[in-house]
């Protein structure tokens, strides 16, 4: 369960995020949408702790990611947006690399990356050095270094872009199962069809704000339109010509 | 701690595989310093030879007005070439360096000496070409020596004692021992040996920070439940053992090279024994983790690998700037001058080659001073890491 308050966060002169609030529960897809700029890195941002908030703050299971930043990351398993991974060492190296990280024993470490190695199919490059690999392959290396200590909250920034069909729909597959699972997931997008496919709840954002939130069809219903797209350019109008 | 040493197994492990850092660490130390170390010792043999034993070659005109000075000259190994140039021909032969030294022997030269009166001779030389001050000095030598011992003639045919001309006799003691006779290339090596250390932890400093940035595998290691501070001395710690590798490999390379190099060639022993390449290696060791901070809190300030070797190219200058000033103002081991870095490193390799060890306080001071300011400079950058900028 991921829950953000009142999250704000300014960078120089430009403020990026404001007054974000959110609610990601478990055994739910939430899909964090906005167009290019809107915020929805910054706000993931803050949520895996990387940047803190100027004011506001996030719990992740009841912990607070701005005074308990460390135990709040154990309860997260992260996907950045463009997340790279160690060219010199395999898929397998670069997944315990991240168990060991996270404290797991030496024979857990081992355990859970060769159930991760399973789990997305990647026995096949598993042990070849990541220098060589495809979008795809990288993209699974990175999801299992993800979740490799068993996170019940997943956070995905753009985990889409630049993927190929096949490799798309892969993730999507994944995502499904873990929302079966009853992990609670929340991913960002601009792209209009993921998120309808995909998401149980999606809140949009736009100049750093929260403009509209609640499931696909509520978000119909409310902008009086059966298309999401259109739904969702309606709800971007204001925020537009404002600017 | 258990964190920090897992960084560090991984920084190892990636950068053993990647040809990047293990050329820069080792092949370049092992290979370029025998290979510098041949070349200066060759040198200098060759330069020391040419000074006392290379015939020095003089372009004379009318030779023949002088036999006995022409007699002389050749005595003391200076080849006479027998030439014909007015005083312009001469001048300009000497300023175009097709003669780098022309005597004309006036013709009134022999008269002037049978009647007891000076005898003129020119001395056409370029105070400008420094590799000819040598030969010129020589030359001069000859013709002085020449000139005293006539005048010494001189003085017995009028039943004076020649020994009032020399109212002081100046012996010349040279102290320097072998050893510290060859200090002054070993001296050299003291750079040689700082930058192959440097090099070699340069490539690891830079990809670890810098480069996981670029690559963007460094914000996913920033979601980790672990303190960025112990990432970042994961990673400084694996660029020590990488400069402490080429440390190794550079001090090993240095003393086989020295032994065939042959410094008893110049009439010079060295010393380098296994003990001293221990005592080499812990002198320089201290010097590892400032470096290796220093390196990383630059990277941490600049957007790409690219640009951080720019700057730490600066870096690498800085060890060198000490040693400078310590020869172009000839310093002395003090305990302030030990406690600046790669300074009181110099005083300690340079004591170590000249088998004159510097005092223990002093070895204290260098090894203690460096550790600390290196802890001061990994503690800033773990500090730095904390920068929201960092992720670009």
């Amino acid at each position: 369960m991921i829950e953000a308050r009142q999250l704000h966060k300014r960078f120089g002169l430009v403020t990026a995020v404001q007054d974000v609030s959110l609610t990601a529960r478990d055994g739910c897809i939430t899909g964090l949408l906005g167009p290019n700029g809107a915020g929805k890195s910054t706000t993931l941002r803050m949520l895996y702790t990387v940047l803190q908030p100027d004011s506001g703050d996030a719990f992740i299971d009841g912990i607070s990611v701005t005074a308990q930043s460390l135990a709040a990351r154990r309860c997260m398993g992260v996907l950045p947006h463009g997340a790279g991974v160690y060219p010199h060492l395999t898929a397998r190296e670069n997944i315990q690399y991240f168990a060991e990280l996270h404290g797991l024993s030496r024979a857990a470490c081992e355990e859970r990356t060769t159930q991760m190695i399973d789990l997305l199919e990647m026995s096949d490059f598993a042990d070849r050095q990541a220098k060589g690999f495809s979008q795809g392959q990288r993209l699974k290396t990175a999801l299992a270094r993800a979740m490799v200590h068993e996170p019940r909250n997943i956070l995905l920034d753009e985990p889409t872009n630049g993927l190929d069909v096949m490799a798309v729909r892969t993730l999507r597959g994944l995502l499904l199962k873990l929302k079966a699972s009853g992990r609670c997931i929340l991913l960002s997008s601009h792209v209009m069809q993921e998120v309808a496919a995909l998401c149980d709840e999606v809140v949009v954002i736009a100049g750093g704000k929260v403009v509209a939130d609640g499931t696909p069809e509520q978000l119909r219903a409310r902008a009086g339109t059966s298309d999401l797209e259109e739904a969702f350019m309606r709800f971007l109008e204001p925020v537009a010509s404002q600017a | 701690m258990r964190s920090v040493l897992t960084v560090l197994r991984k920084e190892l492990r990636e950068n053993l595989r990647d040809r990047r850092s293990v050329i820069s660490a080792l092949i370049l130390s092992a290979v370029l310093t025998p290979l510098v170390v041949a070349l200066l010792v060759n040198l200098t043999v060759r330069r020391g030879q040419n000074q006392d034993n290379q015939p020095v070659t003089l372009a004379v005109v009318h030779g023949e007005r002088a036999p006995n000075l022409l007699a002389d000259l050749r005595q003391y190994r200076i080849d006479v070439v027998a030439v014909d140039l007015d005083d312009s021909a001469a001048r300009a032969a000497v300023r175009h360096q097709l003669r780098r030294i022309v005597l004309a022997i006036p013709d009134n030269y022999a008269s002037q000496l049978a009647q007891g009166l000076p005898a003129p001779v020119l001395l056409y030389t370029d105070s400008s070409d420094a590799a000819g001050a040598a030969d010129v000095g020589r030359v001069r030598a000859v013709l002085g020596r020449h000139a005293s011992e006539i005048a010494r003639l001189r003085l017995m045919a009028r039943g004076l004692d020649p020994t009032v001309l020399s109212a002081i006799a100046i012996q010349d003691v040279d102290v320097a021992t072998p050893t510290s006779r060859s200090v002054l290339i070993l001296g050299a090596f003291t750079v040689l040996i700082l930058m192959s250390m440097l090099m070699g932890g340069l490539h690891v400093a830079l990809d670890a920070t810098a480069g996981e940035r670029e690559r963007g595998s460094l914000e996913p290691l920033l979601t980790v439940p672990v303190r960025r501070e112990h990432l970042i001395y994961g990673k400084i710690l694996a660029a020590c053992v990488f400069m402490l590798l080429a440390l190794t490999v550079c001090a090993c390379a240095m003393a086989v090279a020295l032994r065939h190099a042959g410094l008893e060639r110049l009439g010079m022993n060295e010393n380098m024994n296994p003990l001293t390449v221990l005592e080499l290696i812990a002198c320089c060791a201290p010097l590892a983790p400032l470096s290796a901070s220093l390196m990383t809190i630059v990277a941490a300030f600049t957007r790409s690998y690219r640009e951080a070797q720019t700057y730490v190219g600066l870096i690498l200058l800085i060890p060198t700037l000490p040693l400078v000033f310590a020869s172009t103002l000839g310093l002395r081991p003090s305990p302030w001058l030990m406690m600046v870095p790669s300074l009181s490193q110099h005083f300690m390799v340079t004591g170590l080659l000249r088998a004159e060890p510097v005092p223990a306080l002093y070895a204290v001071l260098s090894v203690s001073v460096s550790l600390a300011l290196g802890a001061v400079a990994a503690y800033a950058a773990g500090r730095l890491y904390h920068r929201e900028a960092l992720l670009g």
